[in-house]
C-alpha cells in the first residue's frame, strides 16, 4: 500500500507515556552508599573475570575485570573502596551470579577519575575498538550489547550511515530524554567520534517529537560544535516500538531491512544516544562506563526522578533516594513497562543496561481476566513486523510450535505491542516466547 | 522501620513476578460488546417507533432465547464467563433485530435458542464458531417457519402490539394484515420506495433494517471506536453500488438505482452490524477486503436474478465459511520478506 507519511514505520500501538512525571525534572546526583555489587556477567556475552582480590583497595573508575574474550567487555569500580567479596550474589532476575562486592571509603571524596582527552583521530580502528572493550561500553538502551563488537566492521561491510536512537518508545521512561537535553554535547561528540572510525557519510539522530527540548538542545550543540562530519536530527512522531532499530530505519530512511539481516547489512550501524555520550566521556574525559542515567517513575513511587547512579548501586537505595516505595508497591521493574524485566529483589544492583526502574501497584499490574480470543484483528494491527500473533498464540496454546515457524514466529523482536493491544487480554507475546525458546533449544541440539 | 520498602522486600511472596508487558490498553473485549451493544441502541429504538411494543418483546424474547442456551449448553468453566462477555446479549439483540415484527414470539425464542446453542456453543463457544451465530438463528427460522420469516407488515406506530406475535407453538397463527417488502415489491412489481421513507425507516421489513439513518449513524459511533473493521462495510457496500450501478446504467427500467440496493432490505444492517462480527471475519486487510466484496457479488446475484428477494443473510454466511479459506490464502506480508505464498 501506498505509504503517505514517510516518516513512519506501520503498525505499532500508542500505550500511553506516562513520561510527564519525570520529562522535565533535571538529571540528580545518587549519593554514594555503602556497598556496590558489580555483576560480572551484566552484559551480553561472557562474564569478565575478577582482576582483584578481596581486600584490595580500588579507586573509582579503576578497572577491576577484564574481558573473557572479544564478545565481553570489562568492569570498573564506581567508588574508591575495598573489594569485600568476590561471590555469588542476586540478579535483578533472581539468578545468583558471580560478583565483585565492594565497600565504599567513607571518608574518601569519591573524585572522579580524570585522563587527558585522546587524540581520537589518530587511533587506527583496532586500537578504537579495543578502548571502546577497555572502557566497559555496552549498549545502554537495554540490551547491554558490548559496544566494540559493533564498532569491529566484519570484513566487505561498511558503514554509510551512523543512527542514534533516542526515540525512548518505552513508557514512564526519560533518561535518555533528559541525558539529550542535558548532555547533548556529550552525544554530539561521540557521534563524531564514532561517526569518525566508522568511515560513516553520516549521522542521524532519530527521536520521537514528545522530546521537543531534547532535538533542540541536540541542534544547538551542533551549531555550536560544528562536527566534522554532518550530524541530523530527525523528529518521528511517537509511536511504539519506533527504538527498534529496524523500525527506526523505517521510520527514518523509509528503508525495510529484510527479515534475518542486521542493519550493518545494508549499512547502517545503530547506537543508543546513552551509549555514544558513554563514548565520550570514556575517549574524552576518562571517566568509563561507572555510571548511568536511570528513570525512577511508576505510579508506586513517591518522587518520580531521573537519577545518575553508580553502577552496582543496590535497587533498594535507589528507590529510597526517590521519597521511596508507596506501601501497596507490588511490581517491580528494570527497563520499561513494555520490554523490562521483573525485579525479584530490591537488594540486586543496578547494571549497565538499566535504564528505568518502575514501580507499580496491585491495581495497575493485576492481569486482566483472559477471555476468548474474538478475532478482533488489534493485534495484527499492532505487530511491527506484521505477523499473524494471535494465530502465533493459538498454536503457542496447542503446543504446536514446528507450525509457527511457518508464520515467521522466529521475526518476532518481543515488543509486546500484541499483547499491550489485545482487549480479550490473552498473553500473546508471552505464548511466543516460550515457542521461541522451544524452537532455539531445538535448533541448538540439531 | 515501617518502610514499605522493607514490605515489599520481606520476601519474593510480596513481589509480583510476570513477564512484560507490564501494561495493558484499556479495551476489553467486553467493553467491545457493550459499544456494539450500545450503537444498536438507536437502531432499536427506530425499530419501536415504527413498529411498536412488540419490537421491544421480539429482542427481548430472541435475547432470553440466547442467553438462556449459553447457560445451559456452555460447559461449566467458560460458564462464568460467557454471561459476563456480553456476546450471548448482542447475540440475542442482533437476531432478535432481523425478525419480522409480526413473528410469533415462541418462534423468537427458538431462534435466540438455536443461533447460541448451534451457531456458537456448538463450535466451541466465543471465538470458535464459523458463522454469525445471530445469521445461524435467522437461517434457522427461515428454514423452519418461511411463512411467518416473510409475512411483512405496515410500520404503524407506538405502542401497539401485534396479536399474531402472541400465537402460541405450533398453533394455526392469527391472520395478520401483511403487506410486501420494498425489495419484493421491487422484484416482483418494479417499484422502488422513496429514499425519505428508507432513510427512516417507515418501510415493512424485519425490525432493526428498515432505518437506514440509525444504522449509518450507529455505524459511524462504532467506527470512531473502533469497534467495526471499517474494511468490511466499506467493501460490501461499495460492491453493491458499483455492481448495482453497472446494471442500472444498462437498463433503468429492470435494474433497481444503486441508492435503493444500498438503502432497501437488510444490506445496510448486515454490513454494518452482521458482517463485522469479527470472529466470523477475517482479521488480514486483503483478505478483509475480498471477504466485502464477496458478500456484495451475493447480495446483488441474488436480488437481481435469484428466487427471493434478499440475500445479505446468505452473501454473509457463505463468506463466513470461506473465512478460514480467505485468512490462509491472504496473510499479510511479513517485514523484510517478501509476499507470503501458501
Amino acid at each position: 500500500m501506498i505509504d503517505l507519511l514517510p516518516q513512519h514505520f506501520r503498525h505499532g500501538v500508542h500505550p500511553s507515556d506516562n513520561k510527564l512525571a519525570t520529562a522535565h525534572i533535571p538529571i540528580a546526583r545518587m549519593p554514594f552508599v555503602q556497598r556496590y555489587e558489580l555483576l560480572l556477567g551484566q552484559h551480553i556475552g561472557g562474564p569478565s573475570v575478577p582482576t582483584v582480590r578481596p581486600g584490595q583497595k580500588v579507586q573509582r573508575g579503576q578497572r577491576i575485570a577484564d574481558p573473557a574474550g572479544f564478545v565481553s567487555t570489562s568492569l570498573h569500580s564506581p567508588v574508591t573502596g575495598t573489594v569485600t567479596a568476590i561471590e555469588e550474589r542476586r540478579h535483578a532476575n533472581g539468578a545468583l551470579v558471580k560478583a565483585i562486592e565492594i565497600e565504599a571509603d567513607l571518608f574518601d571524596p569519591q573524585q572522579a577519575p580524570q585522563a587527558p582527552a585522546q587524540d581520537w583521530r589518530q587511533m587506527d580502528i583496532d586500537s578504537f575498538v579495543q578502548a571502546a572493550q577497555d572502557g566497559g561500553l555496552v549498549g545502554m538502551g537495554g540490551a547491554a550489547f558490548p559496544s566494540h563488537v559493533k564498532y569491529k566492521l566484519p570484513e566487505g561491510k561498511t558503514c554509510k550511515q551512523l543512527v542514534l536512537n533516542g526515540a525512548e518508545c518505552e513508557p514512564y521512561l526519560t533518561s535518555d530524554h533528559r541525558l539529550m537535553v542535558e548532555s547533548a554535547a556529550a552525544v554530539i561528540q561521540g557521534a563524531e567520534i564514532l561517526g569518525y572510525h566508522l568511515g560513516a557519510e553520516g549521522v542521524c539522530i532519530g527521536l520521537e517529537d514528545n522530546k521537543p527540548d531534547g532535538a533542540e538542545a541536540l541542534r544547538a550543540a551542533i551549531d555550536k560544535m560544528q562536527p566534522s562530519l554532518p550530524i541530523e536530527v530527525k523528529e518521528l512522531p511517537v509511536k511504539y516500538p519506533q527504538g527498534a532499530e529496524k523500525m527506526l530505519i523505517r521510520a527514518l530512511f523509509g528503508l525495510e531491512i529484510p527479515a534475518g539481516k542486521l542493519p550493518l547489512d545494508v549499512g547502517y550501524v545503530v547506537n543508543n544516544v546513552g551509549t555514544v555520550a558513554a563514548l565520550a566521556d570514556w575517549l574524552l574525559r576518562g571517566v568509563p562506563l561507572i555510571e548511568r542515567v536511570v528513570t525512577v517513575s511508576g505510579p508506586a513511587v513517591n518522587q518520580p526522578c531521573n537519577l545518575m547512579v553508580p553502577i552496582g548501586t543496590p535497587l533498594r537505595q535507589v528507590f529510597e533516594r526517590a521519597g521511596g516505595l508507596k506501601p501497596d508497591a507490588r511490581l517491580i521493574v528494570m527497563g520499561g513497562p513494555m520490554m523490562g524485566t521483573p525485579v525479584a529483589s530490591l537488594e540486586a544492583p543496578v547494571l549497565k543496561g538499566t535504564s528505568g526502574l518502575l514501580a507499580f501497584t496491585e491495581k495497575e499490574t493485576r492481569l486482566p481476566n483472559e477471555y476468548a480470543c474474538v478475532r478482533c484483528g488489534r493485534c495484527l494491527e499492532a505487530c511491527p513486523h506484521f505477523l499473524n500473533p494471535t494465530r502465533l498464540a493459538k498454536l503457542s496454546k496447542a503446543r504446536r510450535f514446528d507450525e509457527m515457524e511457518r508464520y515467521f514466529v522466529m521475526d518476532c523482536v518481543e515488543c509486546g505491542a500484541c499483547t499491550w493491544s489485545c482487549p480479550s487480554g490473552v498473553p500473546i507475546v508471552q505464548l511466543i516466547r516460550v515457542a521461541k525458546a522451544d524452537l532455539r533449544a531445538k535448533r541448538a541440539k540439531k | 522501620m515501617s518502610s514499605p520498602l522493607h514490605r515489599a522486600a520481606e520476601g519474593p511472596r510480596s513481589l509480583i513476578l510476570h513477564a512484560a508487558p507490564f501494561v495493558r490498553t484499556p479495551v476489553t473485549t467486553r467493553g467491545l460488546m457493550y459499544d456494539v451493544l450500545l450503537a444498536l441502541s438507536l437502531v432499536l429504538v427506530a425499530a419501536v417507533y415504527h413498529f411498536g411494543l412488540s419490537a421491544i418483546t421480539g429482542v427481548l424474547v430472541a435475547t432470553l432465547g440466547a442467553l438462556l442456551a449459553e447457560l445451559l449448553f456452555t460447559p461449566l468453566r467458560p460458564r462464568l464467563q460467557c454471561l459476563s462477555d456480553g456476546s450471548g446479549l448482542l447475540t440475542g439483540v442482533l437476531l432478535g433485530l432481523t425478525l419480522p415484527p409480526g413473528l410469533p414470539l415462541w418462534m423468537a425464542f427458538v431462534g435466540g435458542i438455536v443461533a447460541i446453542g448451534i451457531g456458537k456453543v456448538a463450535f466451541g463457544g466465543l471465538g470458535q464458531n464459523l458463522f454469525n451465530p445471530a445469521l445461524v438463528g435467522r437461517a434457522f427460522l427461515q428454514a423452519a417457519f418461511p411463512t411467518a420469516m416473510t409475512s411483512w407488515v405496515l410500520p404503524d406506530g407506538l405502542m401497539k402490539m401485534r396479536p399474531e406475535a402472541l400465537a402460541l407453538p405450533l398453533l394455526k397463527s392469527v391472520d395478520a394484515v401483511t403487506t410486501a417488502s420494498p425489495l419484493a415489491r421491487m422484484k416482483f412489481e418494479q417499484l422502488a420506495a422513496p429514499t425519505t421513507d428508507l432513510m427512516l425507516g417507515s418501510v415493512p421489513g424485519s425490525l432493526g433494517e428498515t432505518s437506514a439513518l440509525a444504522i449509518i449513524i450507529g455505524g459511524l459511533y462504532l467506527l470512531i471506536r473502533r469497534g467495526l473493521d471499517w474494511r468490511i462495510p466499506v467493501s460490501i457496500l461499495g460492491t453493491v453500488a458499483l455492481l448495482s450501478g453497472l446494471f442500472w446504467l444498462i437498463d433503468p427500467s429492470v435494474y433497481p438505482s444503486p441508492g435503493f440496493m444500498l438503502l432497501s432490505g437488510g444490506l445496510m444492517f448486515g454490513a454494518v452490524f452482521m458482517a463485522t462480527d469479527p470472529v466470523c471475519s477475517p482479521t488480514a486487510p486483503l483478505a478483509t477486503w475480498l471477504f466485502g466484496v464477496g458478500v456484495g457479488v451475493v447480495v446483488v446475484l441474488v436480488r437481481l436474478w435469484g428466487g427471493l428477494p434478499e440475500g445479505v443473510m446468505y452473501g454473509i454466511l457463505l463468506m463466513n465459511a470461506a473465512t478460514p479459506l480467505l485468512e490462509r490464502f491472504f496473510q499479510p506480508r511479513p517485514f523484510g520478506r517478501k509476499p507470503v505464498k501458501s
